[in-house]
């Protein structure tokens, strides 16, 4: 095993995280001006933004989760145990004894095993609820029948409001932990140009120089 | 000072149904009319001044009343099942009997027994009190289609000898002129009896005032000679004088809409010409706004003050104090300058004090087009207030919708003894009548008594509410109601129950606890921060 530079964020991945983030720092906005937490525009276009924004990262997310599923990139998020307890340490003891970050991505396992589980949570549990919700709104209130579902908006509204204050506590940390570690910038980095160190095998070393050149970068680093 | 009395005399006078103020306005709006002809959608096939059996010297309405029938020989009896005329209505899903001549009402409160008066607005010659005429030859057809603007009615009856002046120096009817100039309807023939309503100009409606014989487009752009220039009838469709759009039984939420091309609905609802979805479909805004119409009614945003114009409505009438005089007189103060330079009143010992309000913000509440009166027989708890006509519908109910109303506070009489609302008699020569003699229990006696029902003794005053739907004065699209008017903490819809309105329905506890989390997670990080950096300091000293 031997730590390299390779393409870990190709270029679709890029885009996706970053249209993402902006769709969702936009309808964070939005949605506290419609929720009346701040009256910095108008309500008009605050509720004018959130829906075609929404529309449009619900449309991102198609592609995100056909991308996911047809490159197998979706076995980076599958929850493991393996690892785990030592991240833990190291977030709440470790990193005040000045001990490095213990994890080191390998090729099938960019994430570690909590920023895997975050990722997940927020993959399956959040962004769910803040979509499904959000489409039962926009149906209710534009056209669905009413009758029998005249109750439900309040419900509905309720889940929406306490998923979006869940991703609010997600971004929070999600940025702070950027600063953990190698720092800010070089956490940034490799979601700007795509690159970044990792463990690889033998096998998977030279299947990236004999198939994918372009993804290595340089040789034994570490 | 002579004359000062005469002037408080003549205050005194101009009463229920505005006699006085009713013929004011045929002169004002008699200018509008021959432009108002020539708008109309539908010009006559007929001149009636060609007419042989109008080539008559008419001595009074009756006789023209014949001449009319002679020609048009089914509007006798079509007139005769029109609710102008019985003053009847019978509402088939609350049982109730309804109308004028049955209805107590929280303004003059009772037209039964005072038809001598009231009955100015009856489209009928020679009615008495408690006597409604039934003949076909008693109709007034005049008063609805004269087009010369120089036709006027006076009360019925003469009442109080005190109200003489109100019947004194008027110029004669010149019935031939005014026969010979017959039309369809204009906004000042059905004003001349609706803008009056309750007493005076807008008194009752708030949304009908005499503005709207001739409104500016931005009062209303309907009925607006720079706007559409409707008649009334442009909207209350008739159908052998049967006019529809009646506030007894509302047609609350239409779903229907338009028509089929070619005919005219017999329905008075705005999606009867701008369909069930009456905003154009081309943005997220508009989408989001002909969503709305589900839920909220198209006058909820597109009337958003009613009274505009510079007539004030009456918003507050309060008869406990009723009855003052002054040297034995009446007398009448006028504090309020309303928006066009006119005072109007604030006391008037026939009717007690009033508040008066301009560019007023309707009360809302979910209506279903269902009403259940307070009426005589209604007996009531009197520690409430009591609604003269009770909104029905609700937030679960698919037929209701959320609907502008006037609502009008009134401290009305009523007896004590039995709880519940009385007629009073108000109006008539003789010893009883309020206006005359300034004594209520009397009044009151004689009310119940010719009307056959029972009365305590005992006269009580309680709080009343009814309720008027806001559907004229319909503003220019830019002036309807922003999205801020509503979704905003305490905005319009403040108490609107059983519906969330993103802006201002919150989850208080959902709030709090997501705040206090983010407030938590945000103290977290900066502790962590900060004993990394303490660390990283003490581990550099060593």
């Amino acid at each position: 095993m031997s730590m390299h530079r390779i393409m870990v964020y190709t270029r679709f991945e890029r885009l996706w995280h970053w249209l993402q983030a902006l769709a969702i720092l936009t309808l964070l906005f939005t949605g506290l001006r419609i929720h009346g937490v701040h009256q910095l525009i108008s309500f008009e276009t605050a509720a004018n933004i959130h829906t075609i924004v929404a529309i449009g990262l619900l449309a991102l997310w198609a592609f995100a989760t056909f991308w996911l599923f047809t490159t197998g990139n979706w076995k980076h998020y599958m929850p493991t145990k393996q690892g785990l307890w030592r991240i833990v340490r190291f977030y709440s003891y470790g990193i005040f004894q000045g001990e490095n970050h213990p994890y080191r991505k390998a090729f099938w396992r960019k994430h570690n095993p909590l920023q895997a589980a975050a990722y997940l949570g927020l993959k399956v549990v959040i962004f769910p609820l803040i979509w499904i919700s959000g489409l039962m709104y926009l149906y209710i209130t534009s056209g669905g029948s009413w009758s029998g579902l005249v109750n439900f908006p309040p419900a509905i509204a309720w889940v929406h409001t306490l998923a979006a204050f869940a991703l609010i506590l997600f971004l929070l940390i999600h940025l702070y932990m950027l600063t953990i570690g190698k720092g800010f910038i070089k956490h940034v980095k490799p979601m700007i140009n795509g690159f970044d160190m990792v463990d690889l095998s033998r096998v998977e070393e030279a299947y990236l120089e004999a198939d994918e050149p372009g993804h290595i970068k340089d040789n034994a680093e570490g | 000072m002579k004359r000062y009395l005469q002037y408080m005399q003549l205050f005194f006078c101009i009463i229920c149904f505005a006699g006085g103020i009713t013929w004011a306005s045929y002169g004002q709006c008699a200018e509008s009319d021959g432009e108002e002809a020539t708008a109309h959608p539908i010009s006559s096939t007929a001149d009636h001044s060609q007419f042989k059996a109008l080539h008559k010297n008419f001595k009074n309405g009756p006789e023209v009343t014949k001449a009319c029938l002679s020609c048009h020989n089914k509007a006798g009896k079509q007139i005769q099942k029109n609710i102008h005329w019985t003053w009847t209505y019978h509402n088939k899903k609350t049982g109730q009997l309804l109308g004028k001549e049955h209805l107590i009402n929280n303004f003059c409160s009772n037209a039964r027994g005072n038809e001598g008066m009231c009955a100015q607005c009856h489209i009928s010659y020679g009615a008495t009190n408690f006597h409604l005429p039934k003949k076909q030859s008693q109709i007034d057809c005049l008063v609805c289609h004269d087009t010369t603007g120089k036709y006027y009615r006076l009360p019925p009856t003469k009442g109080s000898p005190a109200c003489s002046i109100l019947f004194a120096g008027k110029k004669p009817i010149d019935w031939k002129n005014v026969a010979q100039h017959v039309g369809l309807p204009g906004r000042a023939n059905c004003g001349s009896c609706h803008f009056y309503g309750g007493g005076g100009d807008n008194v009752k409606h708030g949304d009908l005032s005499s503005i709207m014989a001739n409104p500016p487009k931005s009062v209303d752009v309907h009925m607006s000679p720079d706007g559409q220039n409707f008649a009334c009838t442009a909207c209350h469709v008739t159908k052998n004088h049967q006019w529809s759009g009646s506030r007894y039984q509302l047609l609350a939420k239409d779903t229907k809409g338009v028509g089929k091309p070619g005919f005219r609905r017999h329905a008075t609802s705005c999606e009867s010409c701008h369909g069930l979805n009456p905003h154009p479909n081309d943005s997220v805004k508009h989408i989001a706004l002909n969503t709305h119409v589900k839920r909220v009614a198209c006058q909820s945003c597109h009337i958003p003050a009613f009274a505009r114009g510079g007539v004030a409505t009456r918003t507050f009438w309060d008869w406990r104090t009723a009855g003052r005089t002054k040297n034995g007189k009446g007398f009448m103060e006028d504090n309020y300058v309303q928006g066009n330079g006119e005072k109007r009143e604030t006391y008037w010992s026939i009717k007690g004090n009033f508040k008066n309000g301009e560019n007023v913000v309707p009360y809302y509440a979910w209506f279903n087009g269902q009403t259940t009166y307070t009426t005589v027989n209604t007996h009531f708890d009197p520690t409430k207030p009591v609604d003269i006509n009770h909104l029905e519908g609700s937030a679960n109910d698919s037929a209701s919708r959320i609907w502008p109303f006037k609502r009008m506070e009134t401290w009305l009489q009523y007896d004590k003894g039995y709880n519940n609302l009385v007629y009073t008699h108000l109006w008539g020569n003789d010893d009883e009548s309020f206006w005359g003699n300034f004594k209520l229990k009397p009044a009151i006696a004689r009310g119940m008594k010719d009307a056959g029902l029972p009365f305590s003794g005992q006269v009580g005053f309680i709080k009343t509410y009814s309720y008027w739907p806001t559907t004229h004065m319909v503003a220019p699209k830019e002036k309807a109601l922003d999205c801020m008017a509503c979704h905003t903490a305490g905005g319009r819809l403040n108490g609107i129950n059983g519906i969330y309105m993103a802006g201002h329905s919150r989850f208080a506890w959902l709030d709090q606890v997501a705040w206090i989390l983010i407030a938590l997670t945000s103290a977290a990080i900066l502790i962590h921060i900060l004993m990394r950096i303490f660390i990283s300091f003490k581990r550099r000293q060593s």
